[in-house]
């Protein structure tokens, strides 16, 4: 009986072997996105976005004759683990490329291991401006950095008439990064910036903040914060009578869950987006647009994570084209190729053009920035 | 002016709910000299019951209210039953090592059933406030305020009108009496946790709609908790009613007046200010030593 549970064991053994040996026969590229924790809808979107193009990629033959693998793990909306995390995708998974990691504070984190273990990643969704400037060369981000959203957003200011503007902001690097920006870009521009109020990322009472907000003189608020954060400040803004025009920025709206969710409340509300799957037809690449979209809803995901999820999408295509790019499964090959490729992004051309200190440059793309409006439930564009 | 009208409303609304939530946890400190750290969980799991019974299986949002704590009431029993009862006597540490574990497993398993992503519940309050001058408020939070308060009274008279009350609290000033006096000890213990537990659900089942649903949403309401019974006094049922008021209004001129990025740093700072200068708590009576 002993003897025979060593050979049960034995085969069970030979097996893991022989299964991990199949698995080199992939090319694994490390996902590090908050699942659980503050921003686990948006995370969770975004790897459901990296899954499609993983299987559109591996469906037409993989690259480099192998298919590839996401290794996806777990930030919990945390930078400490986040940096955890990257360090055990790059040491114990060995990836050679990674995506990550949602938010700003979170990709912060995770920098100096890139510097430490030499391995490049594409910063999908994070917006703060320190990301692509204070010289790390294995940064090479698709998203675009506040300042960006900010001169987007410039054009239309007059039109809108602002005069003095209040932010609520959550209390990390994503949110202070956008107070600053936008700030700066309207202080140009002659509007007076009046409270700028912020929120914790955990917070789920933001009535206190909107109180203040509700007595001040000013008639518009901008509003940073992913998606379930917001929600709420639209259902406490409307229960607090709140009646300014409400702008959102940084592109983790999702429109349709607000609409969803909010209802009347978010009506007349303005939106800063990097994607429009309301309108394929006016994207950039409709063609993808229209095959993302309906991939998406083939596999029975929610249509509001849409603006969201693209960003997988576009960043493990970003990965996989600089792998077959470079040729070679080695992180070195694969920086030096993200340089030189230029595909066919979501929301525009994804090539990289150097950003930072000199000699020390991050990559960085030119994604557009998009203005929507809600009106009677319905998300409409308004031109920038 | 208005606006401190409306800080003060919102403290009103918000001071309900945690007094609920600090009652449920001083009720056990109190009788069992139990730190119960799966008050949190069980919060989490009142609001998880809303959303099973109102968005899952499509029932009455009314109705769900008291599912929400009998099931609270039923897992309280169950975690006394099958954790503490085998502890009884142990020491006080033990008792808090194995409650962090079930914690542990308690809040994965939240994760393993319904994944990391929040949930919302549809009420049946309309989305137009109702104004009162310069200031408004939700209706759904008025109601959670009444049935709060509701819950409040209820456990109250439980407590200093009905001979359970009785029985417990005179568990609660000397256990080895109690037993002399006929009073069934074990039974007080699984009741006591049971209605500790049930008074957590209630306070989830009622936020977990004004919020979202996750996980992890009973990590920040416990640390509140304990803030409410340190600040009350540990076993002090009125103090810990004040307690969530006083918490609330710091919380909401804190943020209001003070800074919002410390909003939630609030009930740390008086946790430090009332262990500094009260360790008793606020509203403790002078005890007999020895």
């Amino acid at each position: 009986m002993t003897r025979a549970l060593g050979l049960v064991r034995t085969i069970a053994l030979a097996t893991t072997l022989i299964g991990g040996t199949a698995g080199a026969q992939t090319i694994k590229i490390g996902v590090n996105e908050p699942l659980t924790g503050a921003f686990a809808a948006s995370g969770t979107y975004v790897v459901n976005g990296a899954k499609i193009a993983a299987d559109e990629i591996n469906a037409k033959g993989g690259i480099l004759g192998k298919k590839i693998e996401l290794v996806i793990e777990d930030n919990k909306s945390n930078p400490t683990e986040a940096a955890a995390v990257a360090e055990k995708l790059i040491t114990s998974d060995k990836v050679p490329v990674l995506m990550g990691a949602w938010g700003s504070s979170l990709t912060l984190a995770v920098m100096p291991k890139l510097m430490e273990y030499e391995t490049p990643m594409v910063v999908e969704t994070s917006s703060s401006g320190k990301i692509t400037t204070t010289g790390n060369p294995f940064i090479f981000r698709i998203s675009p950095p506040s300042a960006v959203e900010a001169a987007a957003f410039k054009g239309i200011v007059d039109k809108l008439a602002l005069k003095k503007v209040d932010f609520l902001v959550i209390n990390n690097d994503w949110g202070r990064g956008t107070a600053e920006d936008f700030s700066k870009m309207m202080k140009e521009k002659g509007i007076s910036i009046g409270l700028v109020e912020t929120m914790d990322q955990g917070a789920q009472d933001m009535s206190a903040q909107l109180s203040k907000i509700k007595s001040s003189d000013s008639e518009t608020v901008i509003v940073t914060t992913a998606v379930d954060q917001l929600t709420l400040i639209f259902k406490q803004a409307a229960a607090l009578g709140l009646k300014k025009r409400i702008i959102t920025t940084g592109g983790s709206q999702n429109p349709d869950q607000i609409i969803a969710q909010a209802g009347a409340a978010a009506n007349g509300t303005m939106h800063l987006t990097t994607f429009l799957p309301w309108f394929p037809d006016k994207t950039p690449n409709p063609e993808a647009t229209n095959y993302f979209i309906t991939e998406w809803k083939k596999r029975g995901f929610d249509f509001a994570g849409c603006t969201e999820s693209f960003r997988g999408y576009d960043g493990i295509r970003t990965a996989a084209a600089a792998i077959e790019k470079a040729g070679k499964v080695e992180p070195a090959a694969i920086k030096a190729a993200l340089w030189q490729i230029n595909i066919k992004g979501l929301n525009g051309d994804i090539v990289f053009r150097k950003s930072g200190p000199e000699g020390k440059e991050s990559g960085q793309s030119q994604p557009n920035v998009y203005l929507i409006e809600i009106n009677d439930g319905k998300v409409g564009m308004k031109t920038l | 002016m208005s606006e401190f009208f409306q800080h003060l409303i919102n403290m009103l609304v918000l001071g309900g709910t945690y007094a609920l939530l600090g009652i449920g946890l001083t009720l056990i400190f109190g009788i069992m000299n139990v730190v119960n750290f799966t008050h949190g969980v069980l919060y989490t799991f009142g609001a998880y019951i809303m959303f099973i019974v109102v968005q899952q299986l499509g029932l009455n949002f009314f109705l769900a209210l008291p599912v929400a704590v009998l099931a609270g009431w039923l897992l309280g029993a169950a975690i006394e039953l099958t954790l503490l009862r085998p502890l009884r006597g142990s020491d006080i540490d033990t008792t808090m090592l194995v409650m962090i574990g079930a914690w542990i497993a308690m809040q994965s398993g939240t994760l393993w059933i319904w994944g990391g992503v929040a949930k919302s519940v549809t009420t049946p309050f309309p989305e137009a406030p109702l104004v009162l001058g310069p200031v408004s408020v939700s209706w759904l939070r008025l109601f959670v305020l009444a049935a709060a308060a509701l819950l409040i009274l209820v456990t109250y008279l439980l407590i200093n009108k009905t001979s359970l009350g009785r029985a417990m609290r005179a568990t609660f000033q000397d256990h080895d009496t109690a037993s002399l006096m006929g009073v069934n000890v074990d039974m007080i213990y699984t009741s006591t946790f049971a209605i500790g537990s049930s008074l957590a659900a209630a306070a989830g089942a009622l936020l977990g709609p004004v919020y979202v649903i996750f996980p992890q949403m009973g990590d920040l309401a416990a640390v509140k908790a304990f803030a409410i019974v340190i600040l009350g006094g540990l076993g002090n049922i009125t103090g810990a009613v004040i307690g969530g008021f006083i918490l609330a209004l710091a919380e909401e001129l804190g943020a209001g007046y003070v800074s919002s990025g410390y909003r939630d740093a609030m009930g740390f700072l008086i946790i430090i200010a009332v262990l500094i200068f009260r360790p008793t708590g606020l509203f403790a009576r002078a005890e007999r030593v020895g």
